[in-house]
């Protein structure tokens, strides 16, 4: 049957390669030319016990003949190794009336009678829910070519998959060729035997058949997630020093640089904690390079003292942030834009500073160079605020074509003009050059204190009131370079206009795209700037008769009147243009999906007494 | 760089072309070059005028710290000098060099992040005893273990002097303090043997504030070693712990000369002091000395001249050209290639 796009997961218990098996079906189809957006699902702990409810460990891959840019709604097609994980894919709606499941049958037959129950009991309830379960025999057929089916079933199921959606088998050797090089070539045997294996299987056992042609393209491209993509943008930006401390989900950007960095003669410091990996990276900033310093929210909470600090001293760096859920622990592995309004205020003091927000992986790689100039031009720290939901997710992108006018310049070591202060604000744009050490005559002391503009200490009120504008007008001064926002929709204006930032984006659009196609006047709008913001806000939004933020954080329903909280981007667009927005935002620890998103719409649409079509 | 060279800096005279604007080492196969020493003089290491009270220690310090730059003669633009946040801290200002006035408890890792891609520089730490073992402790032993090349003394008052007079890790118990009237309840922290107990901690060194010639050899002898000196100089601190010290620098008995061919230069100090000679290579008997508080043991206690550093592990690669960073990340990108 040919289709447009289809949703596969993988789940199993952690461990079992779940991931691994997703991942390398996103690549053989991102390679075969199709769209794709793939998300990793994963369990809270590292390693949960077998067979547990809340244990799902796996991948969901969207393919698509167009470009992809979300996860999707609802799975049309799952492999489960067993029934338990299920559970929790259930749990969270990701299963549709059909979605078919490719479930592991051996648990019908073991000895723990036990096991036997709950497995009997999960498919009745799973039928009742209409999913239209279909048996395969995973491990025993996985027994036939290795010892442990653990570890193996997931290249079988891969097999079978394949053959589903008649995959090209070519390109899923090159994957697991490529996934089990570096353990040995036996490995590497046995898998590919086990993708056959698992892939004649199907052709004679089932006559599930998929097609989702590709549609051409001579465009070259690169499959990354937004980690990677990150991780490129930094080299690519020819930034020298990566400072961090791990956490989830930033880490793995850092696990690849310091892979690939040292190639490129670069390095990446694992500091003691948070605060220490930002003053690594500020003093390197000082002496002369712009480095990066990577974490998620509660690394953000432990390096503002020292934000403000590069803000003051008026330091280049770029920090990425890469958002999970909060307050505190949080969900580590899950989504959230939580981390806006404390990137934005969470600083002693007044502290301007840039904050950008990629929405997709072209634009987590991209973000990176600009940010890395920004920093410099405008002497100030950059946050770029990525999210779990980028930062897993594999994208098929446009291959960057790196420059050496993307690197940064090597360092001034020239004399510095002695009459030029080290703080030489221009009364307009609030910028000015800045000496490092070894650049004669252009010795300065960096201090956190209020200064004047040879860095003396000053507790004058003119000259703190100077310093404060000078470094303020700095984004006043980016704001006018900007473009406005570009609406995705009708740019002339309609009843709703639909606000967002970040990863949300792709399901926003597919959202609109597809209300609009049902002749609702809906508008979209991605801000990449959240400071300064992208100009023309106030005079874009007049233009539309409603506006909503959508988002991944908490906020109040409308009925809580004046006690209300709005979402953060909400709060600051309210503030920033006075226009009455509302907000449609949640915390599910999942992407927004474009379902959700199409019902707040028309529910807005609805108690704004706007009339459908 | 060599250590040696890198006291003595040259510039040519022509000036015309960027890449020969930059300072070099005399190269004695480069014939087109004709060095001329540059001199420097004490004034070229002064900065704002310091306020500290009138015998406060950390004068001392600051003038040891001068004239150990000119007897050097490093160039100032390339001499940093970080600190923390303290009366202490303050001592960035008052130098002619490039200054970093960081946060509270925060040099080392400024510091360790100038040095991570600058071996050129020659980069001095100036902490106090709140900063460094209080709210720094942890980069402190960190610091020590990344052992990057860098001379850190701490200006150690054993009180917080900025904040007016509250306990700090190596107040000693009983002292009176406004955040402990009725006394310190705990014993203070040992500095000399916490630094010396951390893995791969390479040179750690006691001197006083009220003999300034064995505090210039310290830092003489700090500027010679290759990894992280940490100096620890016991101070006065006339306003808040008036005489705290006075027993020390009036009894000669209440002081001790460590002495060994590879230690700090006693000078004079032998004249007025007893001496003793000691092997820094001992841990044992570095730890013993550590934990003798009187006398005051004063020199060089520990040294491993053999600690890996972690500057060679983040200076790898400074001299690649853009021609092969591009290359390398086209490498990378086609990795990630799909069509
Ligand atoms: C984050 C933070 N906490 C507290 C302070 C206040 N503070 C400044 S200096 C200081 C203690 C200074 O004592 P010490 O390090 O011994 O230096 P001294 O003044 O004695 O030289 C404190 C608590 C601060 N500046 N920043
Ligand atoms: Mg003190």
């Amino acid at each position: 049957m040919q289709i447009h796009q289809h949703i596969i997961e993988f789940v199993s218990d952690a461990g079992e390669g779940a991931q691994t098996a997703g991942q390398c079906l996103g690549t053989v189809s991102a390679k075969m030319g199709n769209g794709i957006w793939t998300v990793e699902i994963i369990p809270a702990e590292v390693e949960p016990p077998r067979r547990s409810r809340a244990g799902a460990s796996g991948n969901r891959v969207r393919i698509g003949s167009k470009k992809i840019t979300n996860a999707g709604d609802q799975a049309d097609l799952v492999v489960a190794f067993n029934e338990q994980v299920l559970y929790s894919r259930f749990d969270v709606g990701a299963m549709r009336d059909g979605t078919i499941i490719l479930l592991d049958d051996k648990w019908a037959s073991v000895d723990d009678e036990n096991i036997r129950k709950e497995f009997a009991d999960a498919v009745a309830d799973f039928k009742n829910r209409k999913a239209d379960i279909r048996f395969v025999p995973f491990e025993s057929e996985t027994k036939k070519h290795i010892k442990d089916p653990r570890h193996g079933k997931n290249i079988w199921a891969l097999g079978l998959v394949c053959a589903i959606y008649d995959r090209d088998l070519k390109l899923a050797e090159i994957e697991i060729t490529k996934k089990f090089a570096k353990k040995s070539q036996e490995i590497v045997d046995t898998n590919l035997k086990l993708l056959h294996a698992g892939y004649d299987w199907a052709m004679q056992n089932t006559d599930l058949r998929f097609s989702i042609p590709a549609e051409p393209s001579d465009v070259p491209k690169i499959v990354v997630n937004g980690n990677i993509a990150l991780a490129l943008g930094i080299m690519a930006a020819g930034i020298e020093v990566c400072s961090m401390y791990p956490i989830t989900p930033a880490t793995s950007i850092s696990h690849y640089l310091a892979e690939a960095f040292p190639r490129m003669g670069c390095v990446v410091h694992q500091a003691e904690d948070e605060i220490s990996a930002i003053g690594f990276a500020i003093g390197a900033s000082f002496a002369g390079k712009t480095p990066v310093t990577i974490t998620s929210g509660p690394g953000l909470a432990l390096k503002n003292e020292f934000l403000a600090l590069a803000i003051m001293a008026e330091l280049p760096l770029v920090v990425v942030i890469v958002q999970r859920g909060g307050p505190s622990t949080g969900l580590p592995t899950r989504v959230e834009q939580g981390d806006l309004l404390s990137a934005l205020y969470a600083q002693p003091g007044d502290a301007p500073k840039i904050v950008m927000a990629p929405s997709n992986h072209e634009e987590c790689f991209h973000f990176i160079i600009t940010a890395r100039k920004l920093a410099e031009t405008f002497r100030t720290p950059v946050i770029v605020l990525s999210d779990a939901n980028l930062a897993t997710g594999q994208q098929p992108i446009p291959r960057p074509n790196p420059k050496t006018t993307w690197f940064a310049p090597p360092i001034d070591q020239s004399d510095w003009d002695e009459s030029v202060p080290p703080f030489d604000w221009d009364p307009q744009t609030g910028l000015s050059q800045r000496p490092i050490p070894g650049q004669k005559n252009g010795n300065y002391v960096v201090t956190g204190l209020a200064h004047d503009q040879n860095g003396r200490v000053a507790y004058e009120s003119s000259i703190n009131e100077h310093a404060m504008q000078a470094r303020s007008r700095k984004l006043a001064t980016l704001q006018h370079a900007l473009k406005p926002p570009v609406i995705h929709g009708d740019p002339e204006g309609g009843d709703l206009l639909v606000i967002g930032w970040g990863s949300p984006r792709g399901a926003i659009e597919e959202a609109v795209d597809t209300l609009r196609a049902q002749g609702i006047s809906v508008s979209s709008v991605t801000l990449k700037f959240l400071s300064p913001f992208e100009p023309n806000l106030k005079e874009i939004f007049s233009k539309f008769k409603h506006l909503l933020c959508v988002e991944i954080n908490y906020s109040d329903p409308a009925s809580f009147g004046d006690a209300r909280r709005y979402s953060q981007l909400c709060t600051v667009l309210r503030a920033h243009t006075l226009c009455d927005i509302d907000c449609w935002s949640h915390v599910p620890g999942i992407p927004l999906t474009p379902k959700d998103i199409e019902a707040a719409i028309l529910e807005h649409i609805d108690q704004k007494g706007i009339d459908k079509p | 760089m060599g250590e040696t060279l890198s006291f003595v800096s040259f510039v040519t005279k022509e000036k015309a072309s960027p890449t020969h604007k930059k300072e070099k080492l005399m190269n004695m196969t480069d014939w087109t070059l004709e060095p001329r020493m540059r001199e420097f003089e004490l004034g070229d290491y002064l900065g704002a005028a310091p306020r500290w009270c009138p015998s406060c220690g950390n004068h001392t310090v600051l003038k040891c710290l001068q004239k150990l730059c000119k007897d050097l003669n490093l160039p100032p633009e390339k001499t940093v000098v970080v600190s923390g946040i303290g009366c202490s801290s303050r001592l960035p200002h008052h130098m002619g060099t490039y200054g970093f006035h960081s946060l509270h408890g925060r040099s080392l890792p400024v510091a360790c992040g100038i040095r991570a891609r600058r071996p050129d520089l020659s980069i001095f730490v100036v902490t106090g005893d709140g900063d460094c073992c209080a709210i720094g402790a942890g980069h402190w032993l960190h610091a020590l273990r990344y052992n990057m090349k860098m001379t850190v003394m701490l200006l150690d008052n054993n009180i917080y002097g900025l904040t007016k007079k509250q306990t700090s890790p190596t107040t000693p118990a009983h002292t009176k303090t406004n955040t402990h009237p009725n006394g310190a309840p705990l014993d203070p922290v040992n500095p000399l043997a916490t630094a010396i107990s951390m893995t791969n901690a390479s040179f750690v060194a006691q001197c006083v504030d009220w003999l300034p010639e064995h505090l210039y050899n310290t830092l003489l002898r700090a500027q010679q070693h290759p990894g992280l000196a940490f100096i620890r100089i016991r101070q006065r601190c006339p306003h808040f712990m008036k005489g705290h010290l006075d027993a020390f620098m009036n009894d000669p008995n209440k002081i001790q000369i460590l002495t060994d061919p590879r230690g700090v230069l006693p000078g004079s100090l032998t004249q007025t002091y007893g001496t003793v000679e000691h092997d820094p290579t001992s841990y044992d008997d570095a730890m013993k000395h550590a934990r003798q508080t009187d006398p005051i043991p004063l020199g060089l206690l520990y040294l491993n001249e053999s600690a890996l550093r972690y500057d060679e592990f983040t200076q790898k690669g400074i001299v690649t050209s853009e021609e092969e960073k591009l290359a390398a990340i086209e490498a990378e990108l086609n990795k990630f290639a799909i069509l």
